[in-house]
């Protein structure tokens, strides 16, 4: 193979090592060395979690969430410009701005479509077990490369966006890989085989249209308990999807996996853990009612829920 | 008591504590109940987040798009949306909605979102529109487009974000589908949430319609050619 994950994965370490260089270096930022420490123990999971033992990975894993759960991190400055600046340099390139944004979903599926099994001097150009996510890097880089020719700035000023970007999201940028992990340890502890007994319990034997149901419902609520899909989603595909829709109706992963999600997404639409979601934008609106977008949502939220139901039970039959 | 770790996973989710730690935490007790030793979970953390880095993968995106913001991507997406041009406040969000949608489809899911777009743009021009047809708006009606405006954001991007490959849903559910060694592809598994996203735009454009029929049974059709601009609705 010629470029593989962990090239990929490289590329993201070195983008986020770099970015915290700068973060360690930053006088406005009041916890610069928690900060840069941050994304530099990051940056290394990223860039070495294959060659580092993994004990000594969790203990990196474990520095960072106490940086992040006491505060420890913080916003710097980054130099971003001025809106007059940003105007300008607007009104230069206009609708061409969208230009390498676009070009990463279209070269990612052109990749993972076009270029799957092809090789160059007897070897596979992309690892063909993960051909996608190898598709998106590269797409991702060959667009900031379309995008430094098209704004003529310098590759450092996008290593310095990059950082803005990332510190923006804060913790919250590796909460998904978190909430991913999680659902791994849940698994291992055989948290889906009591979901999986429960359900067993409740519904009908063998049937399709209450698997689905519980699945799609399951979702739904224990997203509302959870404030996020992401959690739910490996407890509730490992305790009703795999055993039952996959295993015993021999239904394919590809044709549930997104219905099943969206499922969950019925449920973060209806819940104030959702808090960014709903309750934040009811205090940006003055709102008096901080669950009026929810009370709002209820309806879609509601009627699709028992959509996805249909759906999954037509696509399974 | 395996189930434990979900139950911290609500506790703290509802105590408002830092997700980060409530999610580490609640994997700890879960390994401790299952009788494991601290360093066994050490190992365990570092395994599973080495094995999901595929998580990550938007790092990858980040330079190009900090890049064209720096440039007025934004910007750019505001004026686009500006421009939107639409009788009622109905239509004007489904409008929105439909192009949140396909952005977000597009991996543009940085085009929108409740302060950046919504606040001073969606809601003000929402609320501008029903002024524009029927004057001054009862407290109440505001209210409602208000919520209407964050409402369709939300909506926008949950159902048509995930029809991107790249998208931290459609990796999770690979990645989880890996794990358990069951054959999955992302770009299969995004292409089967099409339909849903379809009829997400279905079921909401037609409550947006039924939003203008009921602004239009409450307000009449008292014509008001004021000289309201579109984006001074809101009131500071």
């Amino acid at each position: 193979m010629i470029i593989t994950l962990e090239a990929v994965y490289s590329f993201l370490g070195i983008i986020t090592l770099l970015g915290s260089v700068y973060t360690f270096l930053d006088r406005k930022n009041i916890r610069r060395f928690t900060s840069g420490l941050f994304y530099l123990l990051y940056g290394t999971t990223l860039l070495l979690g294959k060659i580092l033992p993994p004990a000594l990975i969790g203990i990196f894993v474990m520095i960072m969430v106490v940086i992040a759960g006491f505060g420890g991190l913080k916003l710097g400055h980054y130099g971003e410009n001025s809106s007059e600046q940003r105007e300008s340099s607007r009104l230069r390139l206009k609708n061409r701005l969208f230009i390498p944004a676009l070009l990463i979903p279209i070269l990612t599926v052109i990749g993972s479509e076009g270029l799957i099994g092809v090789k160059w001097f007897g070897l596979y150009l992309f690892d063909p077990k993960n051909v996608t996510l190898i598709s998106l890097g590269v797409a991702a880089l060959i667009a900031l490369v379309v995008g430094l020719m098209i704004t003529k700035n310098s590759p450092i000023t996008s290593i310095k966006e990059s950082r803005r970007l990332l510190e923006a999201i804060g913790w919250a940028a590796v909460l998904p890989q978190m909430l991913a992990t999680l659902g791994t340890l849940f698994d291992r502890a055989g948290v889906g085989k009591i979901v999986s007994h429960l359900v067993v319990e409740v519904i009908p034997a063998h049937s399709l249209f209450w698997a689905v149901f519980a699945y799609c419902v399951g979702m739904a609520l224990f997203t509302m308990v959870m404030g996020n899909a992401f959690a739910a989603f490996p407890v509730m595909t490992a305790g009703i999807a795999i055993p039952l829709l996959i295993g015993h109706f021999g239904i394919e992963a590809n044709r549930i996996a997104a219905i099943g999600m969206f499922a969950g997404y019925c449920g973060t639409l209806l819940t104030p853990m959702a808090a960014n979601f709903n309750i934040v934008p009811a205090a940006l609106l003055d709102l008096k009612d901080k669950n009026h977008v929810i009370k709002i949502q209820m309806p879609t939220a509601i009627l699709l829920l028992a959509v996805n139901v249909m759906l999954m039970y037509f696509v399974a039959r | 008591m395996v189930l434990i770790g979900v139950g911290i996973v609500i506790i703290g989710f509802l105590l408002r504590l830092n997700s980060l730690l409530v999610v580490t935490v609640a994997g700890i007790v879960t390994g401790l109940v299952a009788g494991e030793s601290p360093y066994q979970i050490l190992v365990e953390f570092g395994k599973a987040f080495t094995v999901n880095r595929y998580m990550a993968i938007f790092i990858a995106t980040l330079p190009v798009i900090g890049l064209l913001e720096r440039n007025g991507l934004r910007e750019q997406a505001e004026v686009l949306v500006s421009k939107m041009r639409a009788a009622t406040t109905g239509r004007l969000l489904t409008l929105y909605l439909f192009i949140r949608e396909v952005a977000a489809a597009l991996g543009l899911s940085a085009i929108g979102g409740q302060p950046q777009m919504v606040r001073p743009l969606v809601a003000p021009m929402a609320e501008g529109a029903a002024e524009a047809k029927y004057g001054d708006l009862p407290d109440d009606v505001r209210q409602t487009i208000r919520a209407h405006s964050a409402a369709v954001d939300n909506i926008g991007l949950f159902f048509g974000e995930d029809i991107f490959i790249a998208v931290g849903a459609i990796l999770l559910m690979n990645g989880f589908f890996q794990q358990n060694h069951i054959s999955a592809n992302p770009i299969l598994m995004a292409l089967w949430g099409i339909p849903t996203a379809i009829s997400v735009f279905l079921i909401h454009s037609t409550r947006l319609y039924l939003l203008d029929r009921a602004l239009k049974r409450r307000l009449g059709n008292h014509v008001d050619v004021s000289t309201i601009s579109m984006r001074e609705g809101m009131p500071k």
